[in-house]
């Protein structure tokens, strides 16, 4: 449904995306992970024909974004980070306004306004000035106004900045409302959201993409493998480095830390398959004292950090 | 075309949403009456001096010495509204963010800039029709020729659109409006008085000054003469004006 190839985008000497590749397929909701300044907003802002790409093509719903901008446009619905509301408007005239511009036919328009003011629970605003709701209101009259000419893709840039908590949840889960009929690419730099609304992620820093894949591969990606942290007190720390390395489904032992006697060691072994036991009584045949035996999970925000300080340090 | 229509009547409905709408037409209507009620008296008094047989003109005409000068005075009038009108127009769109709506929506840029000069140019139609009630007037009491009024309302209307082109084009530059607003004042201003300097300089910048400057060209419009040379001069500054801006909303997009 969208296929971004190649994508750079340049402002002067600044490089906002460099050499950006994805896919979406339909019905696809995917995250855009990235700190902010990552290049996300200009990446979405390519995608819906806000501004041209220096390098590189995306298509859109089968339309370049480029070569034909009409036609991809008319299949996209965007909301930038910050509601583009007409303070003056009602939110019925301003989904009526909207909907004129975006060609919903004349003669749906009112009854779709009304359907999309129901789904997005602004219908009890509908006569109230853009510029007199709060920030949850707005959020939904934003989502309100991009789902209005039912696009093929749904583009939202940080829907859930700036709202509180009760009001993440209502905006989290119309989205994933609306991700049954729609294809969605949605940014955020909160990394929870991602894991609970996300098919997949895409993980974007400094411009370049680090990662794409799904939450639950990226946790074990970065892995690579389960890790084990075992802490053992023994006299001699390679011995048991040797001990636990020639533990069968260890694929590697690395010593983390030494307190004098006490060594803390990571092993990591063949993904999906638990050691700990072999681990464990490999430590107690040898008469060593086992101190401490656990799985080491990393959360997203660490994969996070991981993925994006390991970038840097490539270059 | 519909694009573009309904950019317009966004746009009129957000001057009339706002004091914009109201500031124009009544001050531009309190200066109208004010300049028309000078010219009445001025003219009042010509018209007695030369029935009364005091060495005046034979006879005045309506035409010429009170509804040519009062169109001419119009152009002051447009000097300081119409930087009202069109200093908001991208401005407020790029700062309020809300030009990321028009762009990513199916228009073209020209649908966006045309939408909103129709939008200001029938703001500035609804100026004008209040002056149609001091031409009425003159009709029921006296008689003036149509033809030069009709071609007078025609040049004004001309005149105000290259106003609000231009003005339309400095908005697409910043994102802030009273920016635009200082700066479209000062170009109507330069626009207004770039012949001035004329009458001390050789006959070729003479004629190249009187040329550009927008108010010389509707000197003949308002004697009821509509000459191809001023048509050409007042359509070819707008549709300048119009080009410049989509360019320039168009290189926007490049520049971020």
């Amino acid at each position: 449904m969208i296929e971004v190839q190649h994508l750079t985008k340049r402002y002067g000497p600044t490089t906002a995306v460099d050499d950006v590749s994805f896919t979406v397929e339909k019905g696809e909701v995917l995250g855009f992970l990235g700190p902010n300044g990552a290049g996300k907003t200009t990446t979405m802002r390519v995608l819906t024909g806000y501004m041209p790409p220096t390098e590189g093509r995306a298509v859109v719903a089968g339309f370049d974004i480029s070569d034909e901008p009409i036609e991809a446009k008319r299949r996209i619905g965007y909301l930038p980070e910050t509601p583009p509301l007409y303070p003056e408007m009602t939110v019925r005239d301003y989904l009526l306004f909207v909907s004129r511009i975006k060609g919903v036919p004349r003669a749906s328009r009112a009854a779709r306004v009304n359907e999309v003011m129901e789904r997005t629970r602004v219908a009890d605003v509908a006569t109230r000035h853009c510029g007199k709701l709060s920030k949850g209101y707005r959020q939904r009259v934003g989502l309100a106004q991009a789902v209005l000419h039912n696009p093929d893709v749904l583009i939202l840039d940080e829907p859930t900045a700036g709202l509180d908590p009760k009001q993440i949840i209502e905006t989290r889960q119309l989205i994933k409302e609306f991700g049954g009929d729609h294809t969605i690419i949605l940014s955020t730099h909160i990394l929870p959201e991602v894991s609970q609304t996300c098919h997949r992620v895409v993980i974007i820093n400094k411009g370049r993409v680090v990662a794409v894949d799904t939450p639950d591969n990226l946790t074990a990606r970065v892995r690579g493998s389960e890790t084990m942290y075992v802490q053992v007190e023994a006299p001699a720390p390679a011995d048991v480095q040797t001990a636990l390395a020639a533990v069968s489904g260890v694929t590697h032992v690395s010593l983390a830390e030494t307190r004098g006697p006490i060594a803390g060691y990571e092993v990591n072994s063949e993904a999906g398959r638990d050691v700990r036991r072999e681990l464990a009584s490999a430590v107690v045949v040898k008469g060593w004292g086992l101190l401490e035996l656990r799985p080491l999970r990393m959360s997203l925000e660490e994969i996070f950090l991981h993925l994006t300080t390991e970038e840097v340090a490539h270059e | 075309m519909s694009n573009m229509l309904a950019i317009a009547q966004k746009e009129l409905k957000g001057y009339f949403a706002s004091p914009i709408a109201y500031i124009v037409i009544g001050f531009s209507a309190i200066l109208f009456g004010w300049f028309f009620i000078n010219l009445l008296y001025y003219f009042d008094r010509m018209a007695m001096q030369a029935g009364g047989g005091f060495g005046g003109p034979q006879s005045v005409n309506v035409n010429e010495s009170l509804i040519a000068p009062l169109f001419l005075n119009v152009s002051v009038i447009l000097l300081f509204t119409l930087p009202l009108v069109t200093m908001r127009t991208y401005s407020e769109e790029k700062r309020s963010g809300t030009i990321e709506l028009l762009l990513t929506s199916p228009l073209t840029d020209l649908q966006i800039v045309m939408g909103k000069f129709l939008g200001g140019l029938v703001l500035y139609a609804a100026m004008l029709a209040v002056t149609v009630v001091h031409m009425a007037f003159l009709f029921a009491f006296g008689n003036p020729e149509w033809r030069p009024v009709v071609t007078g309302y025609l040049g004004l209307l001309l005149m105000g659109s290259c106003f609000l082109s231009l003005g339309l084009f400095i908005s697409s530059l910043t994102r802030n409006q009273i920016v635009a607003g200082m700066i479209t004042f000062a170009v109507f201003l330069l626009f207004w008085v770039v012949n001035w300097i004329s009458t001390f300089t050789g006959p070729t910048t003479q004629a190249v000054l009187n040329y550009l400057s927008i108010t010389e060209h509707l000197n003949d419009f308002t004697r009821g003469v509509v000459d191809t040379k001023h048509l050409v001069y007042y359509v070819s500054f707008i549709a300048f004006s119009l080009f410049l801006t989509v360019r320039s909303v168009d290189s926007e997009r490049w520049r971020g």
